[in-house]
């Protein structure tokens, strides 16, 4: 990454400790600004860990973490995750309909969602308007991904974490979540980091990656190094979900 | 009572020690222990209020009720371990709801200020608070555990502690609530209440047996939304940090 770019993201020797576990160890980088940086790497290597300590969610053990160059601890922990927005892995829906969901970002400011605004978020995400009444917990695994994506845009951020969106879609839609990803990427320019397992996902619609192990990053760089890993533990893990 | 008649009453602690014997049920020991602490604490209580009304010293009431707000606290405190300073938590809890309700009864004068008042109605606020917040906490803590995924989610979307845990916070208060409403709806049809009871056989007017008794079944009531309410303000900002994470050992 010889390219000079300005970091949205910055970590600075993280670590994050559970007990006597290292989650996370000794991370140094940046997620450069207005681009799409992947996460890869086996399950437990501790990216969800990652994307939780940029939004707040936790804070690392040890090290600094800055978010377009203040340190992540100077900003009030509601406007960062605002800022910094998150879709959460599990795709967690509070009880309600979907339109309760989609409208909780701005009901936590105390404003309000139109339904047309409802209605579009929804669109984007390959949702007809007959889901806006639906009740959430009736939403199949696909759909429940695509209404939290939907509604992780709703607060606008500038900053998105993707943590797996789409797992548990079908080609259709995964590729219809992919060109929206991009679509805002390019439009909005917004930073953001995607954790997926699909390296062709990587390859194809992120910029740069990251790949983690057992909580540390081992090699990073353009997308294309999936293509071409230099690490013999990266190589093999690429094999590994290729085959 | 003459002593002989009470003496005949443990024909009713022979009859469950008989069946537990009898049908293997294992409760022997337990059924033995409650019926010795039971005659021995109420006729230490016994005892007590008669040297209390005696003396007519306002001290010896404020010493009950502290033994009751204490003993009631150390009961209840079991109940939410995860939650930190969760004794004083619940003793403020019940004092504030006993000096509210009691400041109402005496300072609209509904009953004489006299210890034969006071305490025992005390007893039954302090007693019905610390029920309330047995119930409150548990059903808090279950709320918690159950829907940590959503009180993320709330987090992660830019919303405050007291949004992310506003309706587990409501959906507790409200089922702590319930069996104090749902008791009083069927109350006087199927079993007589406690008090009211005691009153009639002790040889008072039925009217103004349910006279006393409307008004304990009110504070009943009073008591049981202010005692979910406040212990549940009190506890739920210490389930997350200043930087509005949640303390996940807590969860
Ligand atoms: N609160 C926690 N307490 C204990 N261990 C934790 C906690 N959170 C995460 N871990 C551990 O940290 C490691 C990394 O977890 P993390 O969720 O970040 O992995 P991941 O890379 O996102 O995995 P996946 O691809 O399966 O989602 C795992 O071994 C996990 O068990
Ligand atoms: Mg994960």
């Amino acid at each position: 990454m010889e390219k000079v770019y300005e970091p949205a993201i910055h970590l600075n020797h993280v670590d994050f400790q559970i007990g006597d576990s290292k989650i996370i160890q000794n991370i140094t980088g940046s997620f450069p600004k207005g681009k799409i940086t992947t996460l890869v790497g086996p399950s437990g290597a501790g990216k969800t860990t990652l994307l939780k300590m940029c939004n707040g969610l936790i804070s690392p053990t040890a090290g600094e973490i800055f978010i377009h160059n203040e340190l992540i601890s100077t900003y009030n922990p509601v406007d960062l995750r605002r800022n910094v927005g998150m879709a959460l892995q599990s795709a967690p829906m509070i009880k309600g309909t979907v339109y309760e969901n989609l409208e909780l970002p701005l009901k936590l400011q105390n404003k309000k969602l139109a339904e047309t605004g409802a209605i579009s978020y929804l669109g984007d995400v390959g949702l007809d308007r007959s889901f806006l009444n639906k009740n959430a917990v009736d939403l199949s695994g696909g759909q429940r991904q695509k209404v939290s994506i939907a509604r992780t845009l709703v607060n606008q951020s500038e900053i998105l974490l993707l943590d797996e969106i789409t797992s548990a879609l079908d080609r259709a839609s995964v590729k219809e979540i992919e060109e929206l990803i991009v679509k805002i990427n390019n439009k909005y320019n917004v930073t953001m980091i995607w954790i997926t397992h699909n390296l062709e996902q990587a390859l194809k619609i992120g910029h740069y990656t990251w790949v983690l192990m057992k909580g540390e990053v081992i090699e990073t760089g353009e997308s294309k190094l999936l293509e071409n890993p230099q690490n013999e533990l990266v190589k093999r893990f690429v094999q590994g979900v290729m085959e | 009572m003459s002593y002989l008649a009470l003496s005949l009453t443990l024909i009713f602690v022979l009859i469950p020690l008989i069946l537990s014997k009898t049908l293997n049920l294992g409760l022997e020991k337990d059924t033995f222990i409650a019926t010795v602490r039971s005659i021995i604490q109420l006729l230490a209580v016994g005892y007590v209020l008669k040297f209390v009304f005696d003396s007519e010293h306002l001290i010896y009431i404020f010493l009950m009720i502290a033994l009751m707000i204490g003993t009631a606290t150390l009961n209840a405190r079991k109940k939410g371990k995860s939650i930190d300073g969760i004794t004083w938590k619940i003793a403020f809890t019940l004092l504030t709801v006993e000096v509210l309700t009691q400041g109402i009864i005496l300072g609209f004068q509904i009953v004489p200020a006299t210890a034969q008042y006071i305490i025992p109605i005390s007893g039954m606020i302090i007693g019905n608070s610390m029920v309330l917040s047995i119930l409150f906490l548990n059903r808090f803590t279950a709320e918690m555990s159950a829907h940590r995924d959503q009180v993320e989610l709330i987090l992660s979307l830019g919303g405050t502690p007291k949004q992310a845990t506003h309706h587990q916070l409501i959906s507790a208060i409200k089922a702590s609530m319930i069996p104090t409403i749902e008791s009083q709806k069927t109350i006087g049809l199927v079993q007589l209440p406690g008090m009211m009871s005691g009153q009639i056989i002790a040889g008072a007017d039925p009217i103004q047996a349910v006279q006393f008794q409307l008004l304990i079944v009110f504070i009943l009531l009073t008591t049981a939304a202010m005692s979910s309410i406040f212990l549940g303000f009190l506890s739920y900002p210490t389930l997350f940090n200043d930087r509005m994470q949640m303390l996940k050992e807590k969860f």
